[in-house]
This record gives C-alpha cells, structure tokens and sequence, in this order.
C-alpha cells in the first residue's frame, strides 16, 4: 500500500470546471490535487471539441476549446495544481479524522478535507465499434488499449482505425507481433502525417498490410477471433488474425461514480445551489456531473458553481479561518498569491 | 421552407417543412426521426447523425469537408453516399431532398 499523499482538496476530473476550481480554491489557501482518466488537462474541450470556437465564454468572443484550457492553466498556475493522469478515480471514503480517503485505479491514496467531483459526462472510455457480436471477444481477443506490449507478441494483429492510436501502435507492435494488419475505411487518415508515411514505407517494405474497408463481423469460437469480416472496395473478404485492436475514439461513461452512494437524478449527482453539495457533507459535485432545478450544462455556470462550492469547502478545511470576500482587483493579500504583488 | 424527407430504417417516412439554413440533423431532432441520435448537438464531434443522401441528391448536397470525413471514420457501415446530417444545410435547390437512416449510428 502507498503513503497517503496529504492535501486540501481532491478534484476528480480536470475538464475547464475541475481546472477554474483550483483558482476558487486557490485564494482561500487551498492546494489541489486533481485526477484524471485522460493524459492531459481540459477534459470535453480538449478530447472533443479542441479546434472548435466556443462564443459563450464571457469577455472572450471567441475562443476554442483547446485555447480556453490553455487560458486556464496559465490562470491557475501560481496555485501549483499537482495533476494525476491516467488514474481513474475508483472510490473514497470519510475517515475517522473527518477527512477522506479517494482512490484510483492504480492502488494511489489522497487524503484531503474535501472532495470535489467535477467528473462532467464521465470518464472517457475507448468507445465500442459497432460490430456486431464483439462484446465475446472483449478481454480475450479484442482489446481497446495496449497495457504491455509483450501480450501481442507472436500474434497476428488486426488494428482498426485511422487515428493517432492506431498508427502508433501498427508502428510500435510491429516489430513484436507476427503480422500486423491495419485496416481503415478510406486510404487518408487524421493522424500525423509523419506516422501515416512510415506506416506505408513499412508496407512498402512488406513489414506490415494495409486494407481499406470496414469491419463488418468476427469470426471464432470461445471469444478467440481466428479472423475478422472486412467489407472493401472489392467486396467482402476475411483477414485471418487472433488479435484486434479497434481504435474509435473515446465516450464517457458515469463509470465507478454511480456506485458511490450519492443521491442521483438521471445518472446525474444532486447537488444544492447554495454550496453545490451532494448527499454526502464535505464531498461537492461542479460542472456537467451535477443537478440542481434550472441546471444548464454550459462551462459558465460550472465556473459559477466552482466559486460557491469554494466558499464551503474553505469552510470545512479551515474552520478558525474567518472568511473575508475580496476583490481580486483590489486585495493586496490576493494579488500576493497570484504571483502579481 | 424547404421540403425534405427523412426515410427512418423500417421505411417510415418523415416530410417536414424546413427552414433553409437550420440543418437536416435539427430537422430529424425536431420531428423526432428515430436513429438520429446527435449526442454532440451538431457540432461535428459525435458522428451520431449520420445518414445516407438519396442517390438521385448527391451531386446537390455535395460531398463532406475534410472535418466531416473524419469524423465519418466512427460511423457504423459508411458508404459513398454518406453525410452527417449536422453538416447538411437546407437551402431551396434542396427541395424535395430525401435522405435515409442507417440501420444504427456509431
Ligand atoms: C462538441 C461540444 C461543444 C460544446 N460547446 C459548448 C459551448 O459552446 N459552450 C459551453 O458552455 N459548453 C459547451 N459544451 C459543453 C462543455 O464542454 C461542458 O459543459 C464542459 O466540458 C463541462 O466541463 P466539466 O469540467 O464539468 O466536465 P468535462 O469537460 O466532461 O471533464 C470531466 C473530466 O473528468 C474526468 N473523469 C470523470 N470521471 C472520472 C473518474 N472516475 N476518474 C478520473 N477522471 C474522471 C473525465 O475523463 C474528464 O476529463 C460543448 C460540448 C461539446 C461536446
Ligand atoms: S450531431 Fe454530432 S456529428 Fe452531427
């Protein structure tokens, strides 16, 4: 078991609301630690919507979601976040001392005064291609992630997909697979230009195949996949293979929150609108995860819900602190801790 | 108003009236056209409004930006005729556009 790592706050997902919660919470004094299934900040912005103009953001006519995260990292950075990535967070619970224990996946433990669950629509999880009959072969044959490289070596390996994922890993797992075929339903694909063009040096080479089609079925008993129904440009053909690795892009889903006891509204957390918190004291649910009478998912008002859910929390972890409202613009002590005094 | 049709997959048929310049996506949500499910609200990033254009409209829609194109990669049994619908907007040479449902969306 690892030592605790002992803080004030834990925020459970790092999308704009998670982010703009440091800030709250950062001028009462409160250091965060934030964590996430993904491998960077920004959570739909970044993983959906990255080049997209959002024209909601007030004073910011226009700016797109990759931009805004940036925007809130530089905000947020006199605060020192500490980020956990690729951690799922697998559970929490209240501790004899009144504070809590939250967990990930990867056996880590946080103990913090608060908890705050700025999860949005879920975690992302690789989305299920829809093929029919694949969920047999999930965990045997079929596999969404690579966790060791050394599980494919030896096998015929199918990868499926046009994106980063799938060429980097045609790339990496070529040289431990027996064969390694890629298949995507057109010859152009949104990964980098570089890994597309190794990619066809390899086939060049005759390291690797590559087949322009669609998967259309799989063929095996037991769940072991000894081949998978491709429809191409030249009708139906089978490509013999024991592995695939389907890359279609991410979806959320509620995941290990669901189980957490909390009082829910259409897999959504009920929260109140004065300090946005859940049935459980002391653990509070901002952004898109929450639902209140009125509640509109939109990033303004899970800012607005980050402002208030900070006035309880700087409660409940500094109880003999008196709380004072300040203005950023004129508290010398604010301005201190931004860094710009 | 232009005048489109949504086939829904068992054949249903859906004539609506459509203001030219919404898309063929919030037509299909606002008639309830089943098998249209736009979780992304037509922002091109869900790939969940995809639809097949009739053979006899293709030339007049016109085919998918290179955005739409890759997003069509997650889209359940793509064909040449393929479209997301978010990115279809109505306009009068459209009129009497007729567009179908895949069997399922991604
Ligand atoms: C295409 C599109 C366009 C949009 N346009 C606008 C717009 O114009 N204006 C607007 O205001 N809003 C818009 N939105 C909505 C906006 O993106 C969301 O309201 C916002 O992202 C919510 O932020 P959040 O921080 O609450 O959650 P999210 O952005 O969903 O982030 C939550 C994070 O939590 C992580 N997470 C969840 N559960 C766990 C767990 N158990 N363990 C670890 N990590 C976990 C997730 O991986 C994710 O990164 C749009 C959304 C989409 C999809
Ligand atoms: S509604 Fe999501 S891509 Fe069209």
């Amino acid at each position: 078991m690892s030592t605790p790592i002992e803080t004030d706050v834990v925020i459970i997902g790092a999308g704009p609301v998670g982010l703009f919660a440091v800030f709250e919470l950062g001028l009462y004094d409160l250091k965060c630690h934030l964590i996430d299934i993904l491998d960077r900040p920004g959570g739909q912005c970044a993983e959906l919507y990255p080049e997209k103009p959002i024209y909601d953001i007030p004073a910011w006519p226009e700016i797109s979601g990759q931009a805004l995260v940036d925007r809130l990292m530089e905000q947020i950075s006199p605060f020192k976040p500490e980020f956990h990535f690729n951690r799922m967070v697998s559970g929490f619970r209240k501790l004899d001392n009144g504070r809590f224990e939250v967990e990930t996946d990867e056996g880590e433990l946080l103990h913090c005064h608060a908890v705050v669950i700025a999860a949005g629509g879920g975690s992302f999880q690789p989305k299920r291609p829809p093929v029919p009959g694949i969920e047999v072969y999930e965990g045997t044959s079929v596999f969404y992630s690579v966790r060791r490289m050394e599980e494919f070596r030896g096998k015929d390996l199918l990868i499926v997909g046009g994106g980063d994922s799938a060429l980097d890993w045609t790339l990496n797992l070529q040289p431990v697979a027996k064969s390694v075929t890629l298949v995507h339903r057109r010859p152009d694909f949104r990964a980098a230009p570089d890994s597309v063009n190794k990619m066809f040096a390899m086939r060049e080479e005759g390291k690797i195949n590559f087949q322009v089609g669609q998967v259309t079925g799989l063929k095996g008993e037991d769940g072991q996949l000894s081949a998978a129904m491709v429809k191409g440009p030249d009708g139906d053909i089978d490509i013999a293979c024991d592995r695939m690795l389907p890359f279609f892009g991410l979806t959320m889903k509620l995941g290990p929150i669901a189980d957490w006891g909390l009082n829910q509204h259409e897999n959504l957390i009920a929260v109140d609108t004065e300090k946005f918190e859940t049935s459980i004291p002391g653990v509070f649910a901002i952004g898109d995860i929450n639902w209140y009478p009125g509640k509109l998912k939109l990033i303004l008002s899970g800012f607005h819900e980050a402002a208030l859910m900070t006035q309880a929390a700087a409660r409940l972890a500094r109880p003999d602190t008196k709380m004072v409202f300040q203005y950023t613009t004129s508290s010398t002590s604010l301005q201190k801790k931004l860094g710009v005094q | 108003m232009t005048k489109i049709t949504l086939v829904a997959f068992d054949g249903t048929r859906f004539d609506v009236d459509a203001e030219n310049g919404s898309t063929v996506m919030e037509n299909a949500i606002r008639n309830s056209v089943p098998g249209i499910e736009a979780e992304c609200g037509g922002a091109c990033a869900c790939a969940t409004c995809h639809v097949y254009v009739d053979d006899a409209w293709t030339d007049k829609v016109g085919t998918p930006e290179p955005m739409e194109e890759d997003m069509l990669d997650f889209a359940y049994d793509v064909r040449p005729t393929s479209r997301l619908s978010c990115q279809i907007k109505v306009r009068s040479e459209l009129d009497g556009l007729v567009v179908h449902v895949p069997e399922r969306q991604a």
